[in-house]
């Protein structure tokens, strides 16, 4: 696994400087995001390049080898062609390589996983590729732009005979579609109308395609979820979740990810964290958690994992796992100018 | 079904600041000094827990006190 993220840090204490100083802390206390990656300039496929070159050096894997590709982002450079497309020419992977995307947040990369294993399963792909993460998402002025930050993780599988795999559980509750939402972006409110054409010719017109997000109904889906999804999967696999090494919950708020792993009474130590530095990078929060906390720590040794990702959609995806050989990359931190030389359309 | 008067018990259970025999039927709960996202998200976890329920974010704010928060409830079980 690798990770990139962009070089420049954004300290929320910095942004919201004019704000009252005791709202800033309980604020930053609460959520738990003192610092986060961001950049302008970068993509997500500049990102998911750069994680998927460090990690396929570091594994020493040619890239001939990589039988499929499957890029998880609701920020692609182009809303056509897809991501995967751009990532395969780009990596130099074969053109007989399975390239696919996923338009999926917060609950992608558990997604991501489960389209990954299913494609190994079935015995024509022995060595895939999943890249993940959000860059340039816009959100707006208000509060939540100081919760989320830009990175692109890679994750490599290999089909292994006998290994017992990934196991799964998956859902969707669709009624809540606009708890998180770029209401203006896509075709259902798109006008060609005098008034969009005006807005669109004032310097801020970005603003008309930020996403939206209502706090309490993701805070209400979260407690109430994400231990029914957990739970799920224990009794129809047998499995007990205190028995995993870890717990990797999606980092979305610190507060809600205490209280799920304290009411589930699953050790602190075991429900790691990497919010503080990171933000909330929603279908990278999984792997940034686990290559930025346990590098160093859990390689050569089998380790168990139990992953869920949950948010916009609304969906969730919860995962138990365990990981053998595991190679995980230092943190790639990418310049802004790290590809002026790349010309595209 | 529990009734309103076990509902304001099961509320105040979750104050920690609020002295539990001040709590009643009519209390506005948004105005109580510990009021917070997380003490709503701890609330919203124990009528998950306790009634099978999950309130919206709406259903908490278009609520004024513990009894129309019950009375949601009750509505939605």
């Amino acid at each position: 696994m690798a990770t990139a993220v962009p070089k420049k840090v954004i300290h929320n204490k910095d942004v919201m400087q004019s704000s009252n100083e005791t709202d800033i802390n309980s604020f930053i206390e609460q959520i738990g995001i003192s610092e986060r990656r961001n950049s302008s300039v970068l993509t997500e496929a500049d990102l998911q390049v750069v994680a998927a070159e460090r990690m396929l050096a570091d594994l020493g894997w040619e890239k001939e080898s990589v039988d499929a590709i499957i890029c998880v982002t609701l920020t692609p450079d182009y809303p056509l062609p897809i991501n995967a497309c751009l990532v395969q020419d780009r990596l130099g992977l074969s053109k007989e390589c399975y390239a696919q995307d996923i338009c999926m947040g917060c609950s992608g990369w558990v997604y991501g996983l489960s389209v990954l294993a299913t494609l190994l399963h079935n015995g024509d792909v022995k060595r895939g590729l999943l890249l993940v993460g959000e860059c340039k998402m816009n959100w707006g002025l208000d509060r939540n732009a100081l919760l989320f930050g830009h990175a692109g993780c890679a994750t490599a599988l290999e089909y292994e005979p006998g290994n017992e795999g990934f196991r799964f559980n998956l859902g969707t509750d669709g009624s809540g579609y606009d708890a998180v939402i770029m209401p203006k972006s896509g075709m259902r409110n798109m006008k060609y109308d005098e008034e969009l054409i005006k807005e669109f010719e004032r310097p801020e017109r970005q603003l008309s395609m930020e996403a939206k997000m209502k706090n309490l109904d993701v805070f209400s889906f979260s407690v109430t979820r994400v231990p029914k999804t957990i739970n799920e999967l224990c009794e129809h696999y047998g499995l007990d979740y205190k028995k995993h090494d870890y717990l990797v919950l999606h980092q979305a708020n610190k507060s809600i990810n205490k209280h799920i792993a304290k009411k589930m009474g699953v050790e602190p130590e075991k429900a790691i964290s990497s919010i503080e530095h990171f933000g909330n990078t929603l279908s990278a929060s999984i792997p940034i958690t686990i290559t930025t906390q346990l590098k160093g720590k859990i390689e050569g040794k089998p380790t168990s994992f139990l992953c869920c990702g949950f948010g916009v959609g609304l969906s969730w995806g919860t995962v138990s796992f365990t990981t053998k050989d595991i190679v995980i990359s230092d943190l790639v931190e990418v310049d802004d100018n790290q590809f002026e030389n790349l010309t595209w359309v | 079904m529990k009734t309103l008067d076990e509902f304001v018990a099961l509320f105040a259970e979750q104050l920690d600041e609020t002295d539990p025999s001040t709590v009643t039927a009519g209390t506005k709960f948004r105005e109580l000094d510990e009021w917070s996202s997380l003490l709503a998200l701890t609330l919203i976890s124990m009528i998950d827990e306790e009634f099978d329920v999950v309130l919206k974010g709406d259903d908490v704010k278009n609520s004024e006190t513990i009894e129309d928060v019950y009375n949601i409830v009750v509505s939605k079980i």
